[in-house]
């Protein structure tokens, strides 16, 4: 766990400071909201539908028990008693008021955490492997250079007016959980000859032009890699349109100019950023590494994980989907799913947050973790006390086995809270949890992955899922449109829209018969969703999802 | 040719609470759609707002949003006014945890 130099307190701080006099500033009128909406912008802070909204940066998904404390903490006190936890690896609280969040974002700067860098034309929050020090297929753990990149990124002067947000997203896997080709930036962990590097990709992203991202260099070597990021941010700085806004992403920059030309472009930048920095981020990446040191991993007997795995067969269902293989022998990683049947994708309440920080201390060395997928994940845990964890999180409502399978549906929040959605998301995600929940057949139907997003700027990730849903507002009336084929891994693709969208009423059975479609089409049951997709192609999918022949016609109730 | 003026209300956040409000007639504030002024004139309309957007030490981001007349008062048209003036589907929080005699 990284814990904040004495600069980085002092700097957080003195924003809370500052926001501080600018919101009593803005509450006694010397500010006006034009002046002041960029400033709460840069501290986290929208305005959404009903509400003020505070974005907290949660870097790289790593969190302790004290912060997690903080967080419940402070949803108790200043919010609704819960919070929600993004496809971004950040949390969001829905109901805070004004003159109450600079309180809140002391709160923050008790535990270390902030609201910076969560908003404007900046480089994001960096996102990693949410199994990062703890996977088994991990060449090594992302979270040092993460940590890095979030330190030369925070406050960078040359890229605090960007063309357009900036998102990076690292993995030290060949496994890809972190969706690196769907971010502006993506990187993978790879060796060559023995040496350590990355593999950097350039220009994915999802939104309203969706885009797999491109091979910018195939091998990187470590030593090189923040002045290649300056040299590739300063050519975008400069190439960038800034014209328009839905062509300012990078991804419409490679999409223009070319991968090749970018790529002369900054490779004739980077001897430059290369000699400027001289070594002294070498040094620092060594200190940084030293922080996330491995916790002191105990031999402990794996014996009464497997006996209660053969005595339960609850036990041994919620373990086959929420436990993955560590690296190492006798561990697990425990993934805690926020997706019970009907609840809302990513919500924990304040009682179970303190209840996954206990847990994290009493059996998981401490380490908290929330993944890109809205769960959270306690990423060290002797075996021989998995029983005990999966017997507390039952207790407090979070024992669903559906880790990857179809209930495990990333939802953003759409139109019950998101001023920008043009159609609601969330009610989606509970219908159709709910109803295979009834059905019986997420088990039988395996790894299978529902992405839904209320509008086309794509926070739901939906052209990444198997099943994609995208909710629209067709002449007033909310309406739903599904990709096939989708995928987010090292696989990448960006989903098929399959054909004319769905009324609010119609899509729950819609997937439904997607859903019942392959399993009478596959393979057999070690043939997954996706898998079975890419043999046959979309046209039984397709036939299954508007079963009725002639005339195919808009199924929206207005076209 | 001219459409047929569709009657609108004026609607806002709150500076401090962030949740929605809508003009009255006597040109208070409410956070109940159907107490909102339901304004048939594109002329009070544009004035409406003008009055509106200028009382930025209130309100944050007026704007004219479709209405109709209902048996109590004005009625959204669009489902997102209606999510406005009801709050999410998933809690029973904002508007609609509510009692109306705030
Ligand atoms: S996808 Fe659209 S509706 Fe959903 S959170 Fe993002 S901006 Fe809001």
């Amino acid at each position: 766990m990284y814990d904040y130099t004495a600069f980085d307190a002092a700097f957080v701080r003195a924003r809370v400071a500052q926001f501080r006099a600018q919101v009593a500033r803005r509450l006694d009128g010397s500010l006006t909201e034009e002046e002041f909406k960029p400033l709460r912008l840069m501290n986290g802070l929208y305005l959404q539908l009903h509400a003020y909204m505070l974005r907290v940066a949660i870097p790289y998904g790593t969190l302790n028990p004290g912060q997690m404390r903080q967080l419940a903490m402070i949803a108790d006190r200043w919010d609704k008693g819960y919070g929600h936890f993004t496809t971004r690896q950040n949390v969001q609280f829905n109901w805070p008021r004004l003159h109450d969040v600079p309180d809140m974002l002391e709160a923050l700067a008790d535990v270390g955490m902030h609201a910076i860098q969560t908003s404007g034309n900046t480089i994001r929050n960096v996102t990693a492997d949410h199994f990062a020090g703890a996977a088994a297929d991990e060449i090594a753990d992302p979270r040092p250079v993460a940590e890095l990149i979030r330190q030369w990124s925070t406050d960078h002067p040359e890229f605090q007016f960007l063309p357009r947000k900036f998102k990076i997203a690292i993995t030290g896997s060949p496994n890809d959980r972190a969706v690196t080709r769907a971010h502006d930036i993506g990187l993978r962990m790879v060796t060559r000859d023995g040496a350590p590097g990355f593999e950097v990709i350039l220009g994915g992203g999802l939104g309203r032009t969706p885009m797999i991202g491109k091979v910018l260099r195939d091998f990187l070597p470590e030593a090189d890699l923040l002045p290649y990021l300056e040299a590739i941010l300063a050519t975008y700085n400069l190439l960038g349109r800034r014209d328009n806004k839905f062509k300012a992403r990078i991804k419409i920059t490679v999409h223009e100019h070319g991968i090749d030309a970018i790529r002369d472009l900054v490779e004739a930048e980077f001897p430059r950023r290369r000699a400027a920095f001289g070594g002294a981020d070498r040094d620092w990446l060594a200190a940084i590494a030293a922080q996330f040191a491995p916790p002191a991993f105990r031999d402990a007997d794996p014996a009464p994980y497997h006996a209660a795995r053969d005595a339960d067969p609850v036990f041994r269902a919620w373990t086959d989907t929420n436990v993955a293989a560590h690296r190492h022998p006798g561990y697990g990683i425990v993934s805690i799913s926020l997706k019970a049947h009907g609840a809302t994708p990513g919500d924990a309440t304040a009682a179970q947050m303190r209840v996954m920080a206990d847990l994290a201390e009493r059996h998981g060395h401490g380490a908290l973790r929330i993944s890109h997928e809205q769960n959270v994940i306690l990423p060290h845990v002797p075996l021989a006390e998995i029983p005990a964890v999966h017997a507390a999180l039952r207790d407090a409502g979070l024992g669903t086995a559906n880790i990857g399978l179809a209930s495990d549906i990333i939802a953003c929040p759409g139109m019950d809270y998101c001023s920008l959605a043009t159609a609601r998301s969330i009610p989606v995600a509970q219908d159709i949890a709910q109803r295979l929940d009834a059905l019986g057949i997420e088990q039988a139907a395996g790894p299978l992955k529902i992405k839904i997003s209320g509008c086309i700027n794509a926070c739901g990730h939906h052209h990444v899922g198997h099943i994609g849903i995208l909710g629209l507002d067709r002449a007033g009336v909310e309406n739903y449109q599904v990709t096939l084929g989708g995928d987010g891994t090292e696989t990448a693709a960006i989903g098929t829209r399959a054909g004319p969208g769905f009324a609010a009423d119609e899509i729950v059975p819609a997937v439904e018969r997607l859903i019942l479609a392959y399993l009478e089409l596959r393979d057999g049951p070690d043939e997954t969703f996706l898998e079975a997709y890419r043999r046959l192609g979309a046209a039984p999918f397709k036939a299954a999802l508007y079963p009725e022949s002639e005339p195919r016609k808009d199924r929206s109730r207005a076209a | 040719m001219s459409r047929p003026f569709t009657p609108q209300v004026v609607t806002a956040n709150a500076l401090v609470a962030g949740d929605v409000v809508y003009l009255t007639p006597d040109g208070h504030w409410s956070r109940h759609h159907a107490e909102a002024e339901l304004i048939e004139d594109p002329d009070r309309a544009a004035a409406r707002l003008a009055e509106a957007a200028a009382q930025t030490g209130t309100v944050v981001g007026a704007y004219l949003a479709e209405a109709r007349p209902g048996p109590a008062g004005p009625m959204p048209v669009h489902f997102r006014e209606l999510f406005r003036a009801q709050g999410p589907s998933n809690y029973p929080h904002g508007k609609q945890a509510e009692t109306r005699d705030v």
